[in-house]
């Protein structure tokens, strides 16, 4: 019999229907923007958030055990569909903290939700991507729409600075990328992740090994790990704050799930060689994000570094390449994920009479006073961004540190430990300005999205310890997906 | 009761009633008075609780009582708690404890009266679970959570200097700490398991004991503290509230002498022989230089709080001495050194709310008006300095002939410190207490009253009590530590025949 392909024959699109969810509801709400303008702004703005609540539900309960689609371009395994949770579940809460946000600076527009939706939709891509081709239309989809995304108040200069350099720098990285990704195409034959696997199985060509450095560097960026980290703490201070909470939590979900299985399932043949790239990373990460900051004023700033340190936890874990690491990698990003979030919803929540957000960590003064709640949950989100039991953050660093010592990578261990220390200062500072300090500002409350959003990420913070069984779990079987 | 047993109910008792603190009640006068009594009967409560602990426990027994278990993260590392001689006495130690600090802040505490009382019962919690946790990560779970309460203590009800001394208590600690937690890491990966009693049994191999000793010891030497890492401890002390130093020297710093009881000795017995001759030298400066230093303070607190450093020189030479005697006069200097230094910083307390000073130049001659107080000072510095019949003097004795056993000179320097804490301890009793009336407050200044009397009696007559009745202390941990003692003693004995077949 005969095997060939028919030109027009439709590839199996089950594994890929929350992405097909996704792409449809989009151009729907661009279509009723365009028949509604500006005053369906609302409307949309809910509608995005049911949108991306129902593709969350699809992917939890569509769970096939592994199922690979479009010619080998796009896989539907367990590690893929618990990044995408995290990247949906990270989408979902920055759209509930810009609900008021945008409204009180005059900027809501209805692209708004739907850049975020479409962005979401890039994420999903790069996590499924299988090959180098669905990699990079994954990212660049997500890149465009995040790019639109931090100019977003596109009256205000720093907002708009912000846009532009994350659009260079971001192109720049597309750029490094592609060309490592046509290098490996080159020397190894194949995008297939599986097949370039097979081709470096026991030997290692130079020629790829320099464009696994190429594509290394281009996914650094896209984390934001040191040394390709110098667009975060501008877009961070610049962008929008809801935006940078956006920023701050589902890309990176996504570019960190697309580096590991790009790591892990097209190089594991040359682990060696990636693992001393993603040492250096993790390394100047965590070491850069802890002296980095202690010297920031600004709150955004402040959160740009922690998000450069934690991306190195999540490389030392990456760094093991192996089932724990693996774990260690999904454990802590879901950590990081509710952390951050819920940082960024205290900041938000802090809203002064002329509308006015908290800015730098002089307003948070005496705020144990003024506002003895959101100064707690704030508190403890710290501790936790530090790593100490019993809530969340530690059992984050838990396992990615143990896997770093799994992998015998003592020195990155220490080196990250250490660091983590440092950081404990900065951190610290801000839990001794608002319980130390007296109170200089008053707020009013919060808006009933960012209350919300606070409260989901304060539950999850401080009652992890007693859900972690099952978490854990799923990350483990996550992990071992790609195994 | 609802499935769980005696020893998590005394960790979740303490955080009802933060809770109830937290929700029921407001932050108006009534509140704040209904919140001391609410957290003065949640410890008294809790203190029942241990009782009963106590009387179910048996301690002719060597091995884990009152165990259990449950699954917590995956089936490695798992929700295990369980008490042997040696940890019920440090359990009821905090227990017993814990009213006094309640009482003591009673009136002295006055603003955010609910923050405190949650601090200090969930730092209860907190304690409890470090010494009954049987499993190395919750176990490092507690030991690191009761960091948050102890910095809020500090940095909010602290004195001038508290920020400083918030942020260098929780740097050094957490510093130590962290390097703790890769070992206990690398402990998983080598035995496969985070269950303590597992591990105990599994025995790791020589190389990797003196990285894990080293990390151990990183943690609880800062926590002891030991010389050179003890400069966190003066400035904790000196500004914390008095309930603070109360717990900071009665039960914080005994989790260090725990932790080498309860993890180096047994589970790295090889690294423990190597690493004890530096171990020896370390505390036997301590001993002999932290009493030289506490000489010249001019404030109350530090000085005390030196003396506890030299003391804790006294325990770690203990627990290394690898013999009976020194292993359980460790463990008894513990116990009474909780006793004791929490009630010195509790007349320290006192007086301190009367004068807001703790300048020892500041006071003389008040035993004149407060005769009650100087005698209950007075039977504590005794206790202190180690003169026999009070508990402070068995625990010293018990050390240092452990120490002669195991190494002369480390037992003969070590006695020194003995007449050194004599000097200090007395000459600063001296200064404060006799001599002339320096100023005319002290001509009016009332002696204790009831809450004071509640609060010092029964710490002064348990300290006379264990001075002339050790054995309840020695007896209980007895079969412990001698099952502990076996693993040292045979890694000991390979190292000496390893010797002798040298040529």
């Amino acid at each position: 019999m005969l095997n060939v392909t028919p030109v027009f024959a439709v590839p199996a699109l089950s594994p890929a229907l929350p992405e097909l969810m996704l792409a449809v509801g989009a151009l729907a709400l661009v279509l009723i923007g365009a028949i509604r303008g500006q005053s369906a702004n609302g409307l949309i703005n809910v509608l995005a958030i049911a949108l991306l609540g129902a593709t969350l539900a699809a992917v939890v309960g569509f769970g096939v055990d592994r199922a690979v689609t479009f010619e080998g371009a796009f896989i539907n395994d367990a590690f893929g569909r618990f990044m995408k949770v995290l990247t949906l579940a990270g989408a979902i809460m920055a759209l509930l903290l810009s609900l008021d946000f945008m409204k009180s600076r005059g900027i809501e527009k209805f692209e708004y939700p739907i850049l975020i939706v479409l962005s979401t939709l890039g994420m999903m891509m790069m996590i499924s991507s299988n090959d180098l081709i669905s990699l990079y239309l994954g990212l660049e989809l997500q890149s465009l729409a995040l790019y639109v995304v931090a100019s977003i108040h596109r009256d205000d200069a720093k907002s708009t600075e912000a846009g532009l350099k994350y659009f260079v720098l971001g192109a720049l990285s597309s750029g490094m990328l592609l060309y490592g990704a046509s290098m490996i195409y080159g020397f190894t034959g194949s995008v297939n992740f599986e097949s370039i696997a097979k081709v470096l199985q026991g030997q290692s060509s130079t020629g790829a090994i320099f464009g696994l450095v190429f594509v290394a560097a281009g996914l650094a960026f896209k984390v934001s790990a040191v040394p390709f980290h110098m667009w975060t703490p501008d877009v961070y201070e610049g962008a929008p704050t809801p935006v940078t909470a956006f920023f701050a939590t589902a890309p990176k979900m996504a570019a960190m799930a697309l580096f590991v299985r790009v790591m892990v399932e097209a190089f594991p043949g040359i682990t060696l060689q990636w693992r001393q790239i993603v040492t250096f990373l993790a390394i100047a990460s965590m070491v850069l994000g802890a002296f980095a900051a202690i010297g920031q004023q600004n709150l955004k700033r402040l959160m740009a570094y922690s998000s450069i340190g934690n991306v190195g936890y999540a490389l030392t874990a990456l760094a093991a390449g192996d089932l724990a690491g693996v774990q260690g990698v999904a454990v802590f990003m879901t950590t990081y994920l509710m952390m951050t979030a819920g940082v960024f919803a205290c900041v938000l929540a802090l809203r002064t009479r002329e509308g006015g957000h908290a800015e730098t960590i002089g307003d948070l003064a005496g705020l144990s006073k003024s506002r003895p709640g959101i100064a707690f949950v704030l508190a403890m989100l710290m501790f936790s961004l530090i790593g100490i039991p019993p809530l969340a953050g530690f059992f984050g660093k838990f396992y990615a540190f143990s896997a770093a010592i799994h992998a015998k990578l003592y020195i990155l261990a220490v080196i990250g430990i250490v660091a983590s220390v440092v950081s404990a200062f900065y951190y610290l500072r801000i839990v001794k300005v608002m319980y130390f300090d007296e109170p200089t500002t008053t707020y009013e409350n919060g808006a009933a999205g960012v209350r919300a959003v606070m409260a989901l990420s304060f539950a999850f913070v401080f009652l992890f310890a007693l859900f972690a069984g099952p978490i854990v779990g799923a990350a483990a079987t996550a992990a071992k997906s790609l195994f | 009761m609802l499935g769980l047993g005696i020893l998590s109910g005394l960790l979740i008792l303490p955080l009802v009633g933060a809770l109830f603190i937290a929700f029921a009640l407001k932050d108006d006068a009534a509140g704040q008075r209904n919140t001391r009594w609410v957290a003065l009967w949640t410890t008294l409560a809790t203190l029942l609780l241990t009782l009963f602990a106590w009387a179910d426990f048996d301690t002719t027994k060597a091995g884990f009582q009152l165990i259990e278990r449950r699954e917590w993260l995956g089936p490695s590392i798992v929700y295990q708690l369980g008490v042997d001689g040696v940890s019920m006495p440090f359990v009821l130690l905090t227990a017993f404890l814990m009213p006094f600090c309640v009482v003591a802040s009673w009136e002295s505490v006055t603003k955010r009266v609910r923050e405190y009382m949650i601090a200090f019962l969930v730092l209860e919690t907190m304690m409890i679970g470090v010494f009954t946790a049987l499993d190395t990560v919750l176990f490092y779970v507690f030991f690191e959570a009761g960091l948050i309460p102890m910095f809020l203590i500090i940095g909010i009800w602290g004195g001038a200097r508290r920020i400083y001394a918030s942020f260098k208590l929780f740097l050094y600690t957490l510093l130590g700490s962290v390097l703790m937690l890769l070992a206990i890491m690398a402990m998983y990966w080598d035995a496969g398991t985070t269950d303590m009693i597992k591990l105990l049994a599994h025995t790791f191999d020589a190389k990797m004991q003196f990285w894990l000793f080293l990390a151990f010891f990183a943690s609880f030497a800062v926590k002891m503290p030991m010389w050179p890492v003890h400069t966190w401890l003066p400035d904790a002390h000196v500004e914390a509230p008095t309930a603070g130093s109360v717990i900071l020297a009665a039960v914080l710093l005994k989790m260090g002498g725990y932790g080498f009881i309860r993890f180096s000795l047994p589970m790295f017995p090889d690294a423990s022989v190597y690493f004890t001759p530096m171990i020896f030298a370390l505390s036997v400066i301590a001993i002999v230089y932290t009493s030289l230093v506490a000489m010249m303070q001019d404030d109350i607190k530090k000085l005390i709080a030196y003396s506890s450093v030299a003391h804790m020189g006294f325990v770690t030479m203990g627990i290394f001495s690898g013999n009976m005697q020194g292993l359980q006069g460790a463990v008894f200097q513990m116990i009474s050194h909780g006793l004791v230094s929490g009630a010195l910083f509790l007349c320290v307390g006192v007086i301190y709310d009367r004068m807001h000073t703790r300048e020892i130049s500041a006071y003389g001659g008040i035993v004149n008006k407060m005769p009650w107080y100087g005698l209950a000072f007075m039977v504590l510095t005794m206790a202190n300095v180690g003169l026999p019949g009070t508990s402070g003097f068995v625990g010293e004795f018990l050390t240092l002939m452990g120490a002669f056993k195991a190494n002369t000179w480390v037992a003969a320097i070590a006695t020194t410190g003995v007449i050194l804490s004599a000097c200090y301890a007395l000459w600063l009793y001296a200064r404060v207490v006799f001599g002339e009336v320096t100023r005319p407050v002290f001509e009016t200044i009332p002696d204790l009253d009831r809450r004071e009397m509640i609060m010092l009696v029964p710490l002064v007559l348990l300290v006379i009590y264990y001075g002339v009745q050790p054995g309840p202390i020695l007896d209980a941990s007895a079969a412990s530590l001698d099952l502990i003692l076996k693993s040292y003693q045979s890694a000991a004995a390979a190292v000496s025949k390893t010797a002798a077949l040298a040529p």
